[in-house]
C-alpha cells in the first residue's frame, strides 16, 4: 500500500494505483485517475463508471459491461483502450475485479 | 419418504450421491440423480487425446458403474427448476419433488457466441478440445499435418480447467519435436488475461516457461471474431492474428435448463454463497462445481474438495441447523509441461499458488511450482484414482483444506 495525492486529498493506493477505500472515490478523484492514463472523461465515461461502481461486487466482466445497455464491447474499448475492464475500475475507484483462475 | 434430488451425474453429482447414500438411512431418505448422458467422460484425459496418447476408449466408461445401489438414476433432459415449488420438471413433463436439490449440472462449451468460430472451418481447422468429437478430429488433423501457424486461443474467462490450454501448447511443442517437424510449427499462446496465468508467482514460473520452449504468448487479447476466409482471429480493438490451425477454448456457459429456470447470471452461472455453497435464492438448493458463480477454478479437484462441504452442510441442513463448514476455494492441479515432466499448483480464494512440496512439508513427493518427473506421475496415476476412488467418494489422503505447510513465501 502507498499514499497518493489525488484531488488534494491523501489516499491510499495499492501497488497497481486502485483505491483501497472505494468510499473515497470523487468524480473529481476519477479525472486525476483519468489523466494519469492519458484519458479525459467524458459524460459517456462517466455513464459507464456509474454502472461499474454500482455494479462492483457482481463480478464484473467485460461481456458484462457490454450487455449493461450503456456501451457495447467495441465502445468500451473505444472509452478506456487498451485493457478497458482494468482501466475503468480503476478509474471508478473500486477494487481490481478478480479474474477467476 | 424425504427426498433429495441431484441434478447431473459428472463429477460433483457422483460423488454426492455415494456420499449421501452411504450416510443416510434408505427407509428415510430417497435419492434421485438426473443425467441426459449415459457415459462418463474423464474429462482431464481429453487433453491427450489430440496426442494420441490416450484413445477414446480410455477416458469413457457407463456413468451406471458409479452410482451406487439405492440411488434412482433417470435420463433424460431437465426443462427447468421451479424453486418456489421444491420440483423439477423433467422433459417430457415428468416432475420430480424434492426436500433437498443439488444442482451438479456443470459448464458446457459455447462456439456459437463467438462470431466465425463455428463456421465452415470448424472440426476441419478449427478444433475445440473440451469435447471428445474436437479432440478425435484435433488428432486426425495433427496426424497428417505438415506444419503452420498453431495458435491457441481462450475466448472468455471464466473456463473450466484454466491450466489446460497451457498443458496443451507444452504438449504440441514435445509432439511435434518428437515428429520432427518442431522447426516448422509456430506455436502461439492468446489470451484475454494479462500473462500466462492471474496470480503473479505462478504466472512468473509458466511464462518462463513458455519463453524457454519458444511459445509466443499474446496477452490481453479478447476475442471478438474469426475470419474463416482470411484464416485469422480478430480482438476488440482491432488487433488479428493469422492462424493455419485454430485450437480454441470457446465461450462456457452453465446448462441452458439453468437459464430457463430463471437462475443463473449473464453465463448460467449460478449465484452461490462461496463459504457455504448454498443457493443465494433458495435455502434447500446446494450448488458443486462448475455450475456456480463462486471465484475459484472450474476443475474436478475443487469439485472434490467441495464435496466435504457440500455434504456436510446438507447434513446441517438436514437436522434445521446453521451451516457449520466453511468452502476455502481450495483447487489443486497438475500442468503436464511435456517431455514426461510436469508441474503443480495448489491455491484457494485468499492463496495464490506458491512454490513448495505436497502433499507433505519438505518431503513432496510432488513439487509446487517445479517442473519435476514425478509431478508428471502424479497426472498419469490420478486418471486411477479419478475412476477407482474419487467418484466413488472414498477418502484420499489429502486434506480438503488448503495447507500453508509445505509452502514457501518469498
Amino acid at each position: 500500500m502507498t499514499q497518493k495525492t489525488f484531488a488534494g486529498l491523501n489516499l491510499e493506493v495499492t501497488d497497481e494505483g486502485y483505491l483501497v477505500d472505494p468510499s473515497k472515490w470523487t468524480e473529481e478523484i476519477a479525472k486525476e485517475i483519468a489523466k494519469e492514463e492519458n484519458i479525459e472523461l467524458t459524460e459517456k465515461h462517466f455513464q459507464v463508471l456509474k454502472y461499474i461502481r454500482e455494479n462492483a461486487d457482481s463480478g464484473l466482466t467485460i461481456r458484462k459491461i457490454g450487455k449493461s445497455g450503456i456501451v457495447d464491447i467495441k465502445g468500451f474499448y473505444d472509452l478506456f483502450p487498451g485493457g478497458p475492464l482494468k482501466m475503468s475500475t480503476k478509474i471508478a475507484g473500486i477494487k481490481k475485479p478478480a479474474s477467476c483462475v | 419418504m424425504k427426498k433429495i434430488l441431484i441434478l447431473g451425474a459428472g463429477t460433483g453429482g457422483t460423488i454426492m450421491a455415494n456420499k449421501l447414500r452411504k450416510a443416510l438411512d434408505r427407509d428415510d431418505w430417497d435419492i434421485t440423480i438426473v443425467d441426459k448422458h449415459k457415459t462418463h467422460y474423464y474429462q482431464p484425459g481429453f487433453l491427450f487425446i489430440p496426442f494420441g496418447i490416450y484413445n477414446k476408449q480410455d477416458v469413457i466408461k457407463p456413468k451406471a458403474n458409479f452410482i451406487p445401489a439405492g440411488v434412482n438414476i433417470i435420463y433424460s433432459d431437465i426443462e427447468k427448476i421451479v424453486g418456489e415449488e421444491n420440483k423439477v420438471l423433467l422433459d417430457g413433463g415428468k416432475v420430480l419433488n424434492y426436500d433437498f436439490l443439488i444442482i451438479a449440472t456443470g459448464t458446457k462449451v459455447d462456439p456459437s457466441e463467438t462470431p466465425g468460430l463455428k463456421e465452415e472451418l470448424w472440426h476441419k481447422e478449427i478444433f475445440d478440445f473440451y469435447t471428445i468429437e474436437g479432440a478425435v478430429a484435433l488428432r486426425e488433423f495433427f496426424e497428417t499435418w505438415q506444419g503452420g501457424r498453431l495458435v491457441m486461443s481462450i475466448a472468455e474467462l471464466p473456463f473450466k480447467c484454466p491450466v489446460a490450454p497451457l498443458e496443451f501448447v507444452f504438449l504440441a511443442d514435445e509432439y511435434f519435436t518428437k515428429v520432427g517437424i518442431r522447426d516448422k510449427v509456430d506455436i502461439t499462446y492468446v489470451t484475454p488475461l494479462p500473462g500466462a496465468f492471474t496470480k503473479p508467482i505462478a504466472t512468473k514460473m509458466l511464462g518462463d516457461l513458455l519463453k524457454e520452449k519458444n511459445i509466443n504468448v499474446i496477452p490481453d487479447f479478447y476475442l471478438e471474431s474469426v475470419d474463416n476466409k482470411e484464416k485469422k482471429i480478430k480482438s476488440y480493438d482491432g488487433l488479428e492474428i493469422p492462424f493455419d490451425v485454430l485450437t480454441i477454448v470457446p465461450v462456457n456457459k452453465g446448462d441452458d435448463m439453468i437459464e430457463r429456470s430463471g437462475m443463473g447470471d449473464d453465463l448460467n452461472f449460478i449465484p452461490t454463497d462461496k463459504y457455504t455453497l448454498r443457493s443465494e435464492k433458495f435455502e434447500n438448493v446446494f450448488v458443486i462445481g462448475d455450475a456456480s458463480n463462486i471465484p475459484t477454478s472450474k476443475a474436478g479437484s475443487v469439485v472434490h474438495f467441495a464435496a466435504e462441504v457440500v455434504f456436510d452442510n446438507m447434513m446441517c441442513a438436514i437436522k434445521g441447523r446453521e451451516l457449520r463448514a466453511k468452502f476455502d476455494g481450495h483447487a489443486n492441479c497438475y500442468i503436464e509441461t511435456g517431455f514426461g515432466k510436469g508441474s503443480l499448483i495448489d491455491f484457494n480464494y485468499e492463496t495464490e499458488p506458491l512454490p513448495g512440496t505436497y502433499p507433505l512439508p519438505g518431503v513432496g513427493p510432488f513439487g509446487l511450482l517445479q517442473n519435476t518427473k514425478m509431478n508428471h506421475y502424479g497426472k498419469v496415476i490420478f486418471r486411477w484414482i479419478y475412476w477407482h476412488m474419487l467418484l466413488k467418494g472414498k477418502e484420499l489422503p489429502i486434506e480438503n483444506e488448503m495447507s500453508m505447510a509445505g509452502k514457501k513465501k518469498s
